[in-house]
């Protein structure tokens, strides 16, 4: 079971400030991430995220949980960086990737997403003037949110699928029909917001 | 009890080259509080019950609740139809117990407290009050079943369609499931192949090849559905 950016219930004060202070601080810190060049600086960024849990209570074990799933992307990248850069350039990019993932779950995992998604609406308030639709942007945010361990899950149902057939590494008897199941969640979740009057 | 007529509904997917007949020339009046609706797969059972709150427009015929047709009044329809799928995974929209209650009624036109507080008398109802903030990935098979159901149950419909609600639950689960439907003073269309659940139900209608075949009592109609599977 994916435990990934779930909300966790808390009273301090990461968890006291506004969604959209958060999630405001999460785009600067994206955008401002591009100026990081070296060691010191992301060194400096990962313990400002670091305290940033500690202050929210969120014990070291499930942080470094949210990173886990980028191991085989950091190693492709570093790998890159080693070879056209330089293992320094290789430990900032995957240092920065690693301090932006870290953040980012430290704003699900202390906002109620019924909060960041009133947050994205106001944001979007104005957009209304040219056609967009502000709670069809939020209840994508949600649905986004919401979706990672369902796929997560029919991703560990194909898997054990695979190894009771004995299928143990064919990459397309594992994508084939996790795409296939996914397509199948999409549709039947569509017809079911169509019948709580999504739509409407 | 609101009046669900169905007149002469037929329906059939694909195009002229590919087409599938699923429902053929039904008409039906239900005005009971327990409706059950049995049938094999794929004998259009289903189908007909995603008619009753506009999920599926039939190809010919109409239908209507309460005097609406679905092809006119879907919204008023479906703010008074209320449906529950197979596949909770499938309906639950928000990452929390307590949020997937509000997510329905945010979408009402209620103040924040009026919210706060149906989710509070909800989760109280339903014995999920436990779960609240808990991931509703995270609940068992029959949790994800009940929230699913007082998610839909909490926008109060005045009919609840139920799709198969205790085909992927266990025995246990699927007793709390139907104490729950039992206790509702809803109207109830529960489409079902655990016959046990049409105990105390007013009618059941039992489906064959894209038409209704018995309509009746339902010691009677499961007896006849037994007959035409043996």
């Amino acid at each position: 079971m994916s435990l990934l950016g779930v909300y966790l219930p808390g009273s301090s004060a990461v968890h006291r400030t506004p969604a959209g202070v958060k999630l405001l601080a999460l785009l600067v810190a994206g955008a401002g991430s591009v100026f990081l060049d070296r060691m010191w600086q992301v060194a400096a960024a990962v313990a400002l995220v670091l305290a940033g849990y500690l202050v929210a209570r969120i014990p070291l074990r499930t942080a470094l949980r949210q990173v886990r799933p980028l191991l085989w992307l950091a190693v492709f990248i570093a790998a890159f960086h080693v070879v056209a850069t330089g293992w320094e350039r290789a430990v900032v990019v995957v240092g920065v990737i690693a301090t932006l993932v870290l953040l980012a779950a430290l704003v699900t995992l202390t906002t109620r997403t019924t909060a960041m998604v009133d947050s994205v609406v106001g944001l979007c308030g104005p957009l209304r003037a040219v056609g967009v639709d502000p709670e069809r942007i939020g209840l994508l945010l949600a649905m986004a949110i919401r979706s990672v361990p369902v796929v997560v899950g029919l991703a560990e149902e194909v898997r054990d699928a695979q190894r009771a057939r004995g299928l143990m590494a064919s990459p397309r008897a594992f994508a084939v029909p996790l795409i296939v199941r996914s397509l199948r969640h999409a549709d039947a979740l569509g017809e079911a917001l169509v019948a709580r009057g999504v739509d409407d | 009890m609101p009046v669900i007529e169905v007149d002469r509904v037929s329906h059939a997917y694909g195009d002229r080259a590919d087409r599938r007949v699923v429902l053929s020339d039904v008409s039906v009046r239900l005005d009971e509080a327990r409706v059950g609706i049995i049938g094999a797969n794929g004998s259009g059972k289903s189908t007909f019950v995603r008619m009753l709150n506009g999920l599926v427009v039939p190809t010919t015929g109409s239908v209507r609740v309460d005097g609406l047709d679905t092809r006119r009044d879907g919204r008023e329809i479906r703010r008074r139809v209320g449906f529950c799928f197979t596949d909770p995974d499938a309906q639950i929209v928000m990452p929390t117990v307590r949020e997937d209650l509000a997510f329905g009624l945010r979408r009402r036109g209620l103040t924040k407290e009026q919210v706060m507080a149906r989710v509070d008398e909800a989760l109280t109802t339903y014995d999920l009050a436990g779960h609240a903030d808990h991931p509703a990935h995270l609940l068992s098979g029959g949790q994800k079943q009940l929230l699913a159901l007082s998610s839909v149950l909490v926008t109060e419909p005045s009919v609840l369609v139920l799709d198969e609600p205790t085909t992927l639950l266990d025995l246990r689960n699927a007793a709390v499931v139907s104490r729950v439907v039992a206790k509702l003073s809803q109207q109830v269309l529960l489409v079902t192949h655990h016959l046990d659940l049409l105990d105390g139900f007013d009618r059941v209608l039992v489906f064959d090849d894209t038409r209704i075949v018995y309509d009746g009592a339902p010691t009677d109609a499961v007896a006849h559905y037994r007959a035409l599977m043996a």
